[in-house]
């Protein structure tokens, strides 16, 4: 019982952490039609930028009100989505909406070297560290065990947005004009809808989602130049298995991969690495499209 | 006007030209340098624990002993007189580029030697093209035992003592200080370097602590910066020991949220190659980690003293502000043993520059002081060294507002590394036969 606790509260708080850094490459696919692998850039950049924040908020008298580092993390991801989402969108990405995806696949890859280099360039190869928002919520025990109450914070915050996500493109009108664009661009162009206002729109909601990813993770970990490239691997994973393009997919597929790698751990961990694609390549069999990718209407 | 003033110059630069062709024809002799061509991670996930401070390491030595500010017997200017003019190359890129990339030097660049690599898989690529080339070459950091366990080379040298000592002599530590294991558990990474690490952890420890059992090992995959579920796993077993060989941002990312759970606080916490993550980590890495260092470098070299780590020490921390850790020990130890060959070399030459032949020569079964020690280069064959090492337990002290280690045990190069001819990890299973410990 303890055990399967364990990796219940185990696997959810790494498929929290997936989610959040999935959602918005899930996203910007849905809306643009555009795999873009610079999203791991995006989520590192967040995180230098969060490190950055939050440093100089805590240099600034920022141990007065440490809680307030919370708010400063979510504002330095707000930022890097206001500063790079229109210069990437409108600069670059507009270029190739009519081309093949394969394009759209090679334009962010070079789009991912340069901002790999722009990080270093700006951040420099030294590791930065802001871990004061990582302990300032204390300890939480849960079965046997104790968790950082920070884990349980993205989990919650991971639920938050995913549920707004969801509300905003099935239960606002700007969203539901989204997913008319999503369905048939086109047609929409023809009934009035501003396509370039709402495909900057979902670019700058992508952005931010994962920069802020990144700057949720960056209090656990060293932030270092290369951790936005492990983080793509496995955010492709995620939705793939959810079926690209979708939310409630990138959800399902961050907790059915955060709960097989937990149990992986715990009971067999020579198959961590192997269980994430054993999944992936189990749903792919019986849905090739992924679990939530709807019935393609065929354009004559 | 302006035509008068443009024939004047090209004249005036025409002669500049020829006199300093001429006058360099005169003092080529004498202004004759040593190309050395220094491969590390300047770039990448192993640059800022090891290739970024080792080299640093290595520019602030070379220039001190081109300027002659070290003590006896390095004070002799550069190596043997002749200047050190050094070339960096970026590590990173993998195998088959650091292959052509010593090509280029070599062939291109005509360097005289070359220094290099961390990665234990470019230190398999590499010594046979320095073969083929016949080209002088220098491991200074890779820790795989493969290199001279599994080959022979003429003209490639280690000057680092391979992995197996680090895990030997942690498992030793627990037995000369008394701590009590009953089981101990892993967490090392998925590639050579934790397996190789964690197998010979728990073949020493067969050995020291029969009684102990080997627990949970696990391998996440490097760079993987979420430990949350190896940390519960680890927990739950409640060993009464860690090992980990984690390096780099991976420990940095495991010992933060490892230490936020308190496990350092429920187990013996040891890490076989911890060190170079305090300057990053200070206080976030807790009192009482069991910590090596590859050698008896950084802390422990500091708290043993001598007048070389305490002059490099010194001067380190002044041009850069943090303490060396252990790449730029190993990086010092290396530039050191190509000096003293270099010079060996020459004093049996007449004086005149070495050619890589002679180098290798000199360097096989050489002995030279290093700040990590004596280096002896005694197993394959006289081309892989041997080195004393050190492993202590972190305390915070409060009045410097540093990090020192405490409880410092040294031990003997032949104590803790096989003799020549014998894999390490049939040394450890035969119960370390012949060791000379203290």
């Amino acid at each position: 019982m303890d055990l399967l606790l364990v990796i219940l509260v185990d696997g959810l708080i790494y498929g929290a952490w997936l989610f959040i850094v999935s959602v918005g490459l899930t996203l910007v696919f849905g809306v643009l039609g555009i795999l873009n692998l610079a999203h791991g850039s995006l989520y590192a950049i967040g995180a230098y930028s969060t490190a950055t924040a939050v440093g100089i908020y805590f240099a600034y008298g920022g141990d007065a009100f440490p809680l307030g580092s919370y708010a400063v993390m979510a504002l330095a991801a707000i930022i890097v989505a206001v500063v790079i989402a229109p210069l990437l969108e409108r600069g670059l990405l507009r270029h190739f909406y009519h081309r093949d995806e394969v394009i759209g696949v090679l334009v962010t890859y070079g789009v991912f070297l340069i901002l790999e280099d722009a990080i270093k360039l700006i951040w420099g190869v030294d590791p930065l560290f802001v871990y004061e928002p990582y302990d300032l919520l204390g300890m939480v025990e849960a079965g046997p065990l104790f968790y950082v109450a920070y884990d349980f914070l993205v989990i919650a915050v991971s639920a938050i947005t995913g549920f707004a996500v969801w509300y905003f493109l099935n239960r606002t009108r700007r969203g539901k004009v989204m997913l008319a664009v999503i369905h048939d661009r086109e047609m929409s162009q023809t009934m009035g809808v501003n396509v370039d206002k709402v495909f900057l729109l979902a670019f700058g909601a992508g952005v931010f989602l994962a920069a802020f990813g990144g700057a949720l993770t960056a209090p656990m970990i060293s932030v270092s130049p290369g951790i936005g490239v492990n983080v793509i691997i496995v955010a492709f994973a995620v939705i793939i298995i959810g079926g690209l393009g979708s939310i409630e997919g990138a959800a399902l597929g961050a907790v059915m991969v955060g709960i097989s790698r937990a149990a992986s751990v715990h009971l067999m961990p020579e198959l961590e690495l192997f269980i994430i694609y054993f999944v992936m390549a189990v749903v792919l069999i019986f849905r090739p499209e992924g679990i939530f990718v709807r019935t393609q209407t065929r354009k004559i | 006007m302006k035509s008068t003033v443009k024939r004047l110059v090209s004249a005036t630069a025409a002669a500049a030209l020829s006199l300093g062709i001429a006058a360099g024809a005169q003092a080529a002799s004498h202004s004759e340098t040593f190309k050395i061509g220094v491969v590390t991670f300047l770039s990448g996930g192993a640059a800022e624990s090891f290739g970024v401070p080792a080299w640093n390491g290595g520019k602030l030595l070379i220039d001190m002993l081109n300027k002659g500010e070290l003590p006896a017997p390095y004070d002799q200017k550069g190596f043997g007189g002749l200047m050190i003019e050094a070339i960096e190359i970026d590590e990173a890129g993998g195998a088959t580029k650091q292959v052509q990339e010593f090509r280029n030097l070599v062939q291109r660049e005509k360097v005289d030697a070359v220094l290099g690599y961390v990665s234990s898989g470019d230190c398999l690529a590499v010594p046979p093209v320095a073969e083929e080339l016949k080209a002088f070459l220098v491991l200074y950091d890779c820790g795989t035992p493969r290199v001279f366990e599994e080959g022979s080379y003429n003209y490639v040298f280690r000057t680092a003592a391979h992995a197996a000592m680090d895990n030997i002599s942690l498992a030793k530590y627990m037995t000369s200080r008394g701590i009590k294991v009953g089981s101990f558990a892993g967490v090392n990474q998925d590639y050579a370097w934790g397996h190789d690490s964690w197998a010979d952890f728990v073949a020493s420890m067969g050995i020291l602590m029969p009684d102990a059992k080997a627990s949970t090992a696990l391998f996440p995959k490097i760079f993987a910066g979420q430990y949350g579920t190896e940390i519960s796993a680890v927990m739950r077993e409640k060993p009464d020991l860690l090992h980990s060989s984690l390096w780099g941002g991976d420990l940095q990312a495991f010992m933060l949220q490892a230490t936020a759970r308190g496990i350092h606080k429920r187990m013996q916490v040891a890490l076989a190659a911890g060190d170079h993550v305090i300057p990053q980590l200070g206080q976030k890495m807790p009192d009482g980690i069991i910590l090596g260092a590859r050698g008896m470098n950084g802390l422990a070299a500091h708290a043993k003293g001598g007048e070389l780590v305490d002059l490099l020490w010194d001067r380190y921390k002044a041009e850069y502000g943090v303490f060396p850790v252990q790449a730029p020990f190993r990086m010092w130890q290396g530039l050191l043993g190509v000096k003293a060959a270099v010079e060996k070399a020459m004093k049996a030459n007449g004086g005149k520059k070495p050619t890589a032949e002679q180098m290798a020569a000199a360097m096989k079964g050489l002995t030279w002081e290093a700040p990590s020690g004596t280096i002896t280069m005694a197993l394959g064959n006289g081309h892989q060294a041997i080195q004393p090492n050190a492993i202590g337990t972190t305390k915070w002290d409060e009045a410097k507002g540093e990090m020192t280690l405490v409880d410092v045990e040294y031990y003997a190069a032949e104590c803790v590394n096989p003799p020549d001819g014998v894999k390490a990890v049939d040394w450890i299973k035969a119960g370390f036969p012949g060791a000379k410990c203290d």
